[in-house]
């Protein structure tokens, strides 16, 4: 790489839980503009390593370095000050409130006089849903009650409303239909233009072919390797992820194993 | 100027274009379908026991003997619907109503006559701020463990349910105490304990009002940032039916008049004369902080941080704190807030009774609890309103009042409570079902 700085560099990450060393010594970088797909298979560790960047678990031991300056997060909030924001798995909705609480969830704005600005809110999260998905128009209603694709829709915006500069993106497709893969597509490729680092999770080799510029493959916790998307094929990529070898040391025997 | 206004009404963001369907005038209204169901079944009621009756039930003493009857229930329900909202339960009320209540009368009786004499013209203050602090103090102390230990709320407050019971009892040696400050017991209601004819019509005046200014300042914010607003025809209509049944009301405390040898000693003390047809009592006071109350509960919960933080805890615990929220704090301050209702509902029972008796409370917990989930709090957690709290806390005070209006005994009232609690919900979930 360049003598550009990298956006973040996870060193050194331990996390255990109990014996278990769920991510054991990984450490792994995101440069602006970039998208980084993290893939392993079940229990490989990719999530317990992203939440110590996302502050929802932080690690045991290894350093966190967000424009190459050291930084402590502890919890989720530490870490949205510094420009982190994570769509979750589960999206983390609070299903009973409608979209633009959600989107402000934590971040409401309010009158001068400390009342919740429920208008202001809407306002503003009809103005990014313009933007994001215009033919989302249900903000008055609960979340539960929209469809798989707008529920994403409300993640995303409430990860980007806030000018957050470094994106954790954990399976943001697993639960949606084809045209609303492609739409969380399209619009990962345009925050990456806007110059955003985004770390995508992801169990899909083709989404992370599709989107990614780089990616790291972990097992059982620990890093296997970065590669450069543009350096290998899919058939390599599962080789790292399910036999934990590097391209340069398959065989041809392993490969057809794959197959 | 309605002329203007309503020309200017007419934009494509208007929401008449929706789709006609069934409950389509309710929608337009924004009136929430559970709540006119509540409504609704609170006139069958009152109709029913009326014409079961001849009219008896219906006559403004028994109206106003129930309202002031449910403030006690309603007071605490509101804040119940924001625990069971965040998922959690609170069994200990009713005790903490008990201790609190001895502690009210003790002050007033044993305690501060000795230092600031008796008919001290701040005792009843006083008293109430102690009061209301010990229930802060309770609540505290229940919300900490609950929050921050991690021990079931329905465990602890199990615990505090016996305790509390146990510690109104050390605070008296097991004696009824009574009675209490003249002016403390103004908060009990009866006729002296209202606020009179003419502030009541004053007070209506008022909420009237406020209702209008509200409506017009809400649509106002709406168009502003040009969102859908209900047609114009669906906003006269809610102002007009909300003050309807607030002069209503006023009109129907008013028509209550005090008993004529009171009246007489009334007169005769203030110096007033007492019009033709007896002399209006008013609101009653315990009514009046209900509505407070309800005011400052719906408001906390609907447009502060607080509330919503509540209601998302309940929708979704781990996003809420994934969102950087403070949920242990938050539930905690729930259980303060409950604590300080509890505080408030003995004043009010404290003062009806004009002191305090060792069993004052036992059985509020249930009430409270079946008040809040026949307004439809939901205890899944995430769903429930406070004047839907208040409305099911006023279902239920009508029931029991006119069951034993009409003669029967107490465990048959039982059974029946117990039964509408079952049949509320169940139509309540069977409805819910059928939306999702």
């Amino acid at each position: 790489m360049s003598e550009r700085v990298p956006l973040v560099e996870l060193r050194d990450i331990r996390v255990a839980f109990g014996g278990v060393h769920a991510v054991d010594g990984v450490t792994v970088d995101l440069f602006a503009g970039e998208v980084v797909g993290l893939v392993g298979g079940n229990g490989a560790g990719k999530t317990t390593l992203i939440k110590a960047l996302s502050g929802a678990h932080p690690a045991d031991s290894g350093q966190v370095l967000i424009d190459g300056e050291p930084v402590t997060i502890t919890n989720t909030r530490e870490a949205k000050a510094l420009g982190v924001e994570t769509i979750y798995q589960t999206l983390a909705l609070a299903d009973n409130i409608d979209a633009p609480s959600n989107v402000f969830l934590g971040r409401e704005l309010t009158t001068r006089l400390g009342n919740l600005d429920d208008s202001a809110m809407e306002d503003a999260t009809r103005k990014l849903m313009g933007r994001l998905n215009p033919k989302f128009l249900n903000f008055v209603v609960p979340v539960n009650s929209l469809s798989g694709g707008q529920r994403q829709s409300v993640a995303i915006a409430r990860a980007v409303h806030f000018n957050a500069r470094i994106l954790i993106m954990d399976e943001p497709t697993a639960a949606l239909g084809p045209a609303e893969t492609k739409q969380v597509r399209e619009l990962i490729k345009q925050l990456r233009e806007e110059g955003l680092g985004i770390f995508l999770i992801s169990h899909d080799i083709h989404d992370v072919f599709d989107l990614a510029d780089r990616i790291s493959v972990m097992l059982q916790g620990r890093l296997v390797g970065t590669v450069n998307k543009a350096d290998v094929t899919t058939d390599e990529v599962l080789a790292m992820i399910i036999l934990g070898k590097l391209p340069q040391e398959v065989t041809q025997k392993d490969l057809a194993e794959l197959h | 100027m309605t002329q203007v206004s309503e020309a200017a009404e007419v934009t494509p963001t208007e929401v008449e274009k929706e789709p006609k369907s069934r409950g389509n005038l309710l929608r337009a209204m924004e009136i929430d379908f559970r709540v006119f169901g509540m409504v609704l079944a609170l006139a069958v009621i009152l109709i029913g026991f009326g014409i079961k009756t001849n009219g008896r039930f219906l006559e403004p003493v028994n109206m106003v003997n129930l309202a002031v009857q449910s403030v006690s229930i309603s007071i605490i329900a509101t804040g119940m619907t924001l625990i069971i909202v965040s998922r959690n339960i609170d069994l200990s009320v009713g005790s903490v109503v008990g201790v609190v209540s001895m502690v009210y009368a003790q002050l007033m009786h044993t305690w501060l006559p000795g230092w600031i004499g008796f008919d001290h013209p701040l005792m009843w203050v006083i008293a109430l701020a102690v009061g209301i602090a010990l229930g802060a103090a309770i609540g505290g102390f229940q919300g900490f463990i609950i929050a921050y230990i991690g021990v079931p709320s329905f465990i602890v407050t199990l615990g505090g349910l016996l305790a509390f019971r146990g510690a109104t009892w050390v605070v008296t040696r097991g004696v009824t105490i009574s009675p209490v400050d003249p002016t403390f017991k103004l908060l009990g209601g009866g006729p002296e304990g209202s606020i009179g004819g003419t502030a009541s019509w004053i007070v209506g005046v008022f909420v009237c009002i406020a209702i209008v200014l509200f409506l017009v300042m809400n649509r106002r914010q709406r168009r502003r940032f040009g969102f859908p607003v209900r047609p114009m025809w669906a906003e006269t209509v809610v102002g007009v039916v909300s003050c309807g049944v607030v002069l209503g009301l006023i009109w129907l405390f008013n028509a209550y008049k005090w008993p004529e040898a009171l009246a007489q000693r009334h007169a005769e003390e203030t110096g007033t004369t007492i019009p033709p047809g007896g002399l209006p009592a008013g609101v009653p006071w315990p009514v009046m902080l209900l509505i407070g109350v309800t005011i400052v509960m719906t408001f906390v919960a609907t447009r502060r941080r607080f509330g919503r933080y509540v209601y998302s805890i309940g929708g979704n615990p781990e996003a809420t704190e994934l969102a950087g929220i403070n949920t242990k704090w938050t539930i905690m301050k729930t259980f303060i807030l409950i604590g300080v209702l509890c505080a408030i509902s003995a004043a009010v029972a404290t003062a009806r009774l004009d002191g305090a008796t060792l069993d004052l409370g036992e059985g509020y917990e249930l009430y409270v609890i079946a008040a809040a989930v026949i307004g439809g709090t939901s205890f899944a957690g995430g769903i429930g309103t406070i004047p839907g709290a208040v409305l099911g806390a006023l279902v239920m005070s009508s029931l029991a009042y006119g069951l034993s209006f009409i003669g029967l005994s107490s465990p048959i009232q039982d059974i029946v409570a117990g039964i509408v609690l079952i049949i509320a919900v169940g139509f309540d979930t069977i409805n819910r079902r059928r939306k999702v």
